[in-house]
């Protein structure tokens, strides 16, 4: 009997409409079709045309369903009722909260601009953002990157001119060996996977660095379990493995970096360690067929990399003959770094031979001819199938800028960066250091600001001092603790201001970011700080305004809540001038706008700004009749223009056919939204590698706006800014560092790249913490806010503390058990669950599962409540009192980068609990409840 | 209708490369997404934002980890939902008729008007593709999103399973496992594909490609050969690079 | 296997009424009148309530007649028609008994078969089942047709085929018992198998694929206290098969004793029931690393 079987429909209408615009859920920012069914949304895929998800979509993106839906959106603005972190507020109107915001905001202007401080952690918008706090006048505007991974980028920056993830990407069709060192997710989350995914197709090869083998490093063919902090010391040896066996790419060294260069060698010269300049300060290398001295970018030179000259009687030699002198010393020998780094030295030297064999023995060429900067023709392109990718394992601790810098150098002793097959920039990058601007801090009452926050210092004469020597930003940026602080310090602006030191501020600003919980160390200290009173009475922080979407656990600590829109329902733009969405071949912007309306009295943050810029009248948001300049964020987005033909978007400018530059199109928008919600241009393919370099990318650079003439430049294996702080600490130059900061200044600003043990490591005694405790970004979910997901909270619900056999067995856990975590800094007591594959000395967990109750709209008794908790309680953004009267902090000297995975700590079998302490009070909830079933569905 | 067909004319399913899938739940995620929108009942969650949530999902990602006899651990991510098994005893035990296989491709379907939520073709299943689901009562399963491999409304590169069109790192393959120049029937034959708990005599058709061998690289002694020094040489590296420089 | 009282109740009480309407067909005890009405109203009470109760767990019960249509090849459908077969025959048989006085011994031998029979296919929605390898065995129904059988002849005052009915329960319960603690085992599912990563080494379960629950863990992952285990197994033997068995032997067979016996095997039988689901190991668990220790343990003791 053949067996009947329903009739389907197998081709039932997928929806109304698809909007297309940009995901949010982290800064990848994929393209999204956004399906609607009776205007509202009923689908999110993702858009197979974008240049960065190419059709793929995460679990996070593929839930913006719920986060759209989610009953934690805030719904009206607020002002504070109950004391701070009660959660007690009342709604009020927009022309309320924006006159209080004004009334706030006006006079610090009139008088002292510096005492607003703006931040705004995860900001997909800074250049716009910073426009406005510059355009207010106040020094004290940063983004999230102080604490997230300034030394990556900033390493790179200063190195070769950009760093990883949004600066640049591994040449994923032809790399045949991929290394990626302390990476869970990134922010370049799905071009990652798309990658790996190929490059296994293609038959490649992983070597994945991390103390704990998930997610990438499970899927790595080779796994280097190693000890946290110390990727340093193992990268420095593989460089002198390779420098020992000559597997250097020499000829790249020559034209492309500053190995030739001349190095002033004599100590007793003012200008010992700086590199040699001709008058117009160039730098100088020996030509080989003359032998004499010659500017390294003149035509038809051929650098000598073993040269050495007198000039002035004074000694140079090449920065590559001292940096072999360093690299080749028994200091860096694998058994000499293995013990300390957990990997053998056989292990080492395997991975060093094997990068140099896939290096030199798969090179292999392209047939594309290209033009140097030196006007040499090229026939070929040469490419070395090996590539790098890190971020903040090697990133997040206190030696991570030097580490970073170790990283860069190793790829580009190979020669693999901007070759086929190994890392290639993403326009707008690469990028020198000279094409960044330096930070600007002098604030004038009811003025702007003399130029942009932040850039990159070249030396002691750029730090953001005040003519006393004393801080002039709020978060010490660029001072002698941390002069490369390029992205600022969010994470130290509210102790300061609590502190008052270096001076009192009256109204913290922020945007998007949760820093009285997960966002913060120490979060418990933040909360008090954010809570304290004088003896007055008043809070010591006086006001607070906030810009969030949700109800997260910081929107309890602000005195008036300005509700953002969620992400399908406003503008956005993803901008060249900031972090855009590039591919190594492409150019790109994009733009999010409204695909549905908010259902409640919210508006975007950044129209909000724009309002608030005009009724303070702010100079950039008004008209020369005081009247506004923008209506809102889209028309400032299509209107503004930071230099003549160049905006927000360098898409569809003039009559709709202009790249880069161009005249302003009014129907900019509706181009974009036309063209699926983004732009991009192509890399002639001529310009497509050696882009630092390559006369035709070059010129395109120019032609898009990038900057305005060529600037091909040298990777700089020697950083010479960081030795100009070293000769300020050893006495010369007017600017001096204060005593106290002098040996870390020398030891630390080293020009090559250097290793030292994390500095918590001096105040936590091995034997006494002994363990390392690292967080790891779980891949379906979003820092704080995917809890308040109702799909990907199943997948995360809490956290537990993974830990290694051997301290599973130590203290004799069993499935269930609860340990107490103790640091020099406080104490956890959280539920462990065992995993193998993980260094021995490492204990870890998902970060930002747990919750405050209350926050959220989740119910108290949520398990990321109960059972989850943040490590961020045994952190500390400061390190112990040593006995010299001065709390050092606990980040890393050079640039200020949170060392977050510095981490130690000792663990201990607690008795099982009810709940995971620390246990905060509750927060009155501002929203309601979310309901008990979901049934996700418009319409079948 | 609980009987199973004798053949089926295609065989549709899947290849799922262990050796690729980093565990990210994009694909547990798109397959909820276009499931709860589309074909029958939506999946509904439970206590959706309390203190025990609990709802319906067609795929699922478990992560093990394996200890070889030498060597590192190893983790390994799996993801997991039906495997429209040829011999599928779901089918066979439901009373209704509300489980059936397609004869025409080998989906196995659950027809929600016919299903009474008694929940025995989940207990045999040997793979927790089943799921009931607690709002509608009817039983959820992984449909090989049958209203989009052949949805006309959908452009022909769309027209796979959601969760094979999301996964970023492409280790979701799908296609006809009764054609043995598909892609599926390829890689299954390349990666040596595999069956779960092949014990259970349930044929699935769905294939999973085991991990490459992992860690393989040999330590090497100071002595090897890939290792000879250049600057033990008289006039040490620099020695080296001289001569190394007159090469370029 | 979740112990749902729902299919507890169910299996137990139809299973005893079922055993018990046996005995009625085949006319042991011959009961006519007043007295066959009491007797075949218990029967009924208790075949209808349990399967009353089996729709409880039922998603959409409001469907049920659909479960008839699959005879061919599923059990519940097959058991859905026998125990409507039954009813019909017994309710013939026992209205002709009540009303006419009358035992017509074919209808009831039919009634008595189709009773057994609907036993037997209730056991063999479990016995089919290869994902739970204790009941996937030839003793499973054997285990349930015994009980019911015994249980209906305690009630039916079958004071010689109780015992004997008795002692084959108990010894089949005893080899259900112990045959299934080593089955799982046995039967070589593991979680290498599971994930087919056993060529690579030995695998465990790193992280599940979600934080909370789902039904799959609460329907079939369900774990069982090995001493909870072995305390109930006693009072199930005991209350099931011991005390029955004394009362049998000690008493003589009355409507008195056999409620006293009845009450002891119902809690014995209730008991042995929820051990008969929560002890049941689907193969599910290994994706959840919740079968390894035990199928482990079990193998060591
Ligand atoms: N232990 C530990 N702590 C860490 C880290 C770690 O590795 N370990 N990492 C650190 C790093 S790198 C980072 S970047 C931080 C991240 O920490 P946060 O910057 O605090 O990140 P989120 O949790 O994303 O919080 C951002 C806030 O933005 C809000 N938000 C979301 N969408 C919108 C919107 O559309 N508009 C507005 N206005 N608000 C919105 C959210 O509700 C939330 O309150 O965490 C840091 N904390
Ligand atoms: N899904 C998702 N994606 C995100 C985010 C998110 O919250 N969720 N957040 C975004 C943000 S703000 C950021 S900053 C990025 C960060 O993305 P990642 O750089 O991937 O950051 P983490 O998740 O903190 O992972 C740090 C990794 O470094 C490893 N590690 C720690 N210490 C060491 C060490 O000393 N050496 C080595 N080799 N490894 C080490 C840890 O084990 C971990 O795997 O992710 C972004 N993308
Ligand atoms: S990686 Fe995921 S969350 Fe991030 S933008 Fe892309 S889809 Fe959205
Ligand atoms: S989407 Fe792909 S990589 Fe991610 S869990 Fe699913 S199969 Fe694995
Ligand atoms: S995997 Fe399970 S549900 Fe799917 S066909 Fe096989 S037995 Fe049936
Ligand atoms: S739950 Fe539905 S599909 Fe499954 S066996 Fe019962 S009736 Fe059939
Ligand atoms: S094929 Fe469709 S239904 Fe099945 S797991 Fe993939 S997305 Fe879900
Ligand atoms: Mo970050």
């Amino acid at each position: 009997m053949a067996p009947r079987e329903p009739v389907l429909d197998t081709s039932p209408v997928v929806s109304d409409e698809i909007r297309k615009t940009t995901c949010y859920m982290c800064a990848c920012r994929c393209g999204i079709n956004v399906h609607l069914k009776d205007g509202k949304v009923a689908y999110i895929e993702g858009n197979r045309d974008h240049p960065v998800n190419k059709g793929v979509l995460c679990a996070k993106g593929s839930s913006g369903i719920m986060q759209v839906n989610a009953p934690s959106r805030l719904r009206a603005p607020m002002k504070r009722t109950g004391p701070r972190g009660s959660g007690e507020f009342q709604e009020i109107g927009w022309d309320e909260a924006l006159e209080i915001a004004t009334g706030w905001l006006e006079p610090l202007r009139k008088s002292s601009p510096e005492k607003l401080a703006f931040f705004t952690g995860r900001d997909q918008s800074q250049s716009f953002t910073s426009f406005w706090a510059q355009n207010f006048g106040t020094p004290n505007y940063a983004a999230h990157g102080g604490f997230c991974s300034v030394n990556m980028a900033t390493a790179g920056i200063y190195t070769m001119g950009g760093a990883f993830w949004e600066f640049g990407q591994p040449d994923w069709d032809r790399t045949k060996l991929f290394m990626i060192f302390g990476v869970a997710e990134d922010h370049d989350s799905n071009p990652i996977k798309m990658g790996l995914g190929k490059l296994k197709g293609n038959g490649g090869k992983v070597i994945g660095v991390n103390p704990i083998r998930s997610g990438y490093n499970a899927i790595a063919d080779e796994w280097v379990g190693i000890t946290p902090g110390t990727d340093g010391l193992f990268i420095l040896s593989l460089v002198h493995v390779l420098l020992k066996t000559g597997k250097v790419d020499l000829t790249y060294l020559s034209r492309f970096t500053n190995a030739p260069c001349l190095l002033n060698e004599d100590p007793t010269s003012p200008e010992h360690g700086l590199l040699l300049r001709d008058a117009d300060g160039k730098t100088l290398v020996i030509d080989r067929t003359t032998g004499k001295p010659t500017p390294f970018d003149a035509k038809g030179v051929r650098p000598d990399l073993a040269a050495q000259c007198e000039l002035d009687g004074y000694t140079h030699r090449t920065v590559f003959q001292h940096m072999a002198e360093r690299y080749l010393s028994d200091d860096y020998r694998p058994e000499a770094v293995a013990d300390r780094c957990g990997v053998s030295a056989g292990r080492i030297r395997a991975i060093a031979a094997e990068v140099a064999r896939v290096a030199f023995e798969e090179a292999f060429e392209l047939d594309r001819s290209w033009t140097d900067f030196r006007g040499e023709r090229h026939e070929k392109m040469t490419g070395r199938p090996v590539s790098f990718h890190a971020m903040r394992g090697i990133s997040a601790h206190s030696n991570g800028f030097q580490t970073c810098r170790a990283l860069h150098v190793l790829q580009i002793i190979l020669g693999t960066v901007e070759v086929p097959g190994g890392f290639r920039f993403k326009p707008p990058y690469p990028k020198p250091v000279e094409a960044h601007p330096t930070p600007h801090c002098h604030s004038k009452p009811d003025c702007p600001l003399d130029g942009p926050h932040l850039g990159f210092v070249r030396g002691p004469e750029d730090l953001a001092l005040n003519e006393d020597g004393s801080p002039a930003r709020i978060d010490k940026a660029f001072t002698w603790e941390n002069p490369m602080s390029a992205h600022g310090l969010m994470h130290m602006v509210i102790s300061n201001a609590h502190a008052g030191d270096p001076y009192k501020i009256d109204t913290l600003f922020l945007y998007m970011a949760n820093m009285a919980w997960n966002s913060s160390m120490n979060t418990r200290g933040v909360m008090d700080m954010l809570t304290d009173k004088d003896e007055n009475g008043d809070y010591v922080i006086p006001k607070i305004i906030y810009s969030d979407a949700y109800s997260s656990e910081m929107v309890a600590y602000a005195d008036l809540i300005l509700p953002d829109a969620t992400y399908l329902e406003r503008h956005d733009c993803i901008s060249l001038l900031d972090r855009p969405i590039c591919e190594a071949d492409a150019a790109a912007d994009a733009i999010r706008w409204p695909v549905i309306e908010p259902d409640r009295d919210v508006r975007g943050f950044q129209s909000v700004l724009v309002d608030l810029g005009s009724r303070l009248g702010l100079p950039g948001f008004v008209n020369e009749d005081g009247s506004a300049k923008y209506e809102d964020y889209a028309d400032y987005i299509v209107n503004h223009q930071r230099r003549p033909g160049v905006g927000p978007l360098a898409g569809f400018r003039g009559d709709g056919t202009k790249s880069g530059r161009g005249e302003i199109n009014p129907d900019q928008l509706d181009r974009y939204i036309e063209n699926g919600g983004f732009f991009i241009e192509h890399v002639p393919e001529e310009a497509s590698f050696y882009k630092p370099w390559n006369e035709a990318y070059q010129n395109w650079a120019v032609k898009l706006g990038f900057y305005d003439k060529p600037q091909p430049y040298l990777f700089q294996l020697y950083v010479e800014p960081l030795r100009r702080f070293q000769l300020a600490a050893e006495g010369h130059g007017e600017r001096q560092p204060p005593e106290h900061l002098r040996a870390q200044i020398k030891d630390k600003m080293d020009p090559f790249p250097i290793w030292y043990p994390p500095l918590e490591d001096a105040f936590a005694d091995e034997k006494d913490y002994p363990v390392h405790a690292l967080t790891q970004r779980p891949m379906a979910m979003y820092h704080s806010w995917g809890s308040q997901n109702a799909w990907l909270r199943q997948i995360h619900g809490h956290n537990p503390l993974y830990v290694s056999s051997k301290i599973w067995t130590e203290n004799g856990f069993q499935d269930g058990d609860w340990a107490k975590v103790t640091s020099i800094h406080g104490e956890i007591t959280v539920p462990v669950a065992h995993m193998v594959a993980l260094n021995e000395n490492t204990v870890w967990t998902w970060n930002a599962i747990g919750k405050r109750k209350g926050a959220w709209a989740l119910e108290e008794t949520a398990p990321e409540t109960t059972k989850g908790f943040l490590l961020n309680h045994l952190i500390h953004e400061l390190l112990p009192p040593k006995g010299d009267g001065l709390r050092w902090s606990n980040s890393d000297p050079i640039t200020g980068q949170a060392a977050w995975f510095d981490l130690r700590v000792k663990v201990e079998k607690a008795d099982r609990q009810a709940e995971s302490q620390p246990m905060f009070k509750g927060q009155r909830s501002p929203v309601d409840p979310g309901p008990e079933i979901v049934r996700q569905k418009v319409r079948s | 209708m609980t009987q199973l067909p004798d053949q089926t004319d295609k065989k549709l399913g899947l290849v799922i490369d262990l050796d690729t899938c980093v565990g990210c739940h994009a694909c547990v995620i798109a397959c909820k997404g276009w499931n709860t929108e589309n074909y029958g009942a939506p999946l509904s969650d439970i206590d959706a934002y309390g203190g025990d949530p609990q709802g319906s999902f067609l795929n699922r990602v478990h992560s093990f980890e394996v200890q070889p006899c030498e060597g590192a651990a190893q983790t390994v991510h799996f993801p997991k939902s039906c495997l429209h098994c040829e011999d599928a005893p779901c089918v066979t035990v439901c009373p209704t008729g509300a489980s059936y296989k397609r004869s025409e491709d080998g989906i196995v379907l659950v027809n929600e008007d016919a299903c009474i939520g008694c929940g025995l073709c989940a207990w045999a299943c040997p793979y927790g593709a089943r799921e009931l689901d607690q709002a509608a009562g009817v039983m959820k399963k992984c449909t090989l999103c049958v209203d989009r491999i052949y949805n006309e409304n959908l452009p022909e590169e769309d027209q796979v399973p959601a969760c094979v069109r999301t996964c970023p790192s492409g280790a979701r393959h799908f296609g006809d496992f009764s054609d043995p120049d598909s892609n599926v029937s390829r890689l299954v034959a390349e990666r040596g594909g595999m069956d779960l708990m092949p014990e259970q005599g349930t044929r699935p058709v769905n294939k999973y490609l085991p991990p490459r061998p992992k860690d393989k690289m040999r330590d090497l002694e100071p002595t090897a050969t890939e290792l000879t020094s250049v600057t033990e040489g008289p006039k040490g590296f620099l020695g080296w690079l001289d001569k190394a420089l007159e090469a370029i | 296997m979740h112990p749902a009282p729902s299919v507890i109740v169910f299996t137990v009480l139809s299973g005893l009424g079922f055993g018990y309407l046996a005995f009625l067909g085949l006319g042991l005890p011959t009961v006519t009148g007043w007295s066959a009405f009491f007797c075949f109203a218990l029967g009924y009470a208790m075949a209808i309530g349990g399967l009353v109760a089996s729709t409880f767990h039922l998603g959409n019960p409001q469907r049920a007649l659909k479960a008839f249509s699959q005879w061919q090849t599923s059990w519940l459908s097959r058991e859905a028609w026998l125990s409507v077969g039954a009813l019909v025959f017994m309710g013939l048989y026992g209205f002709c008994a009540v009303f006419l006085g009358k035992l017509i011994a074919p209808l009831g031998l039919i009634g008595a078969a189709l009773s057994v029979a609907t036993v037997f296919a209730t056991a063999m929605i479990y016995t089919q089942l290869a994902t739970i390898p204790r009941w996937n065995h030839w003793l499973t129904p054997l285990h349930l047709v015994s009980l019911s059988l015994a249980g209906g002849a305690v009630l039916a005052l079958q004071w010689r085929a109780a015992f004997m009915l008795l002692v084959i329960a108990g010894v089949v319960q005893i080899l259900h018992w112990v045959l299934g603690d080593r089955r799982f085992a046995e039967r070589g599912h593991t979680i290498e198998t599971a994930t087919g990563l056993g060529d690579i080494g030995k695998v465990r379960m790193f992280e599940p694929p979600h934080t909370g629950t789902n039904y799959l863990l609460k329907e079939m992952v369900y774990v069982v206290g090995r001493k909870h285990a072995q305390k109930l197994r006693v009072i199930a033997f005991i209350g099931m098969i011991v005390l029955p068995v004394a009362i049998v032997l000690i008493t003589p067979a009355s409507p008195y004793s056999a409620g006293a016996a009845i009450l002891c095997f119902l809690v014995g039988t209730f008991a042995s029931r929820w051990l008969f689901f929560a002890e049941a190991e689907h193969v599910v668990g290994l994706y959840y690393g919740k079968r390894t220790e035990r199928s482990q343990a079990s193998n060591a003791s």
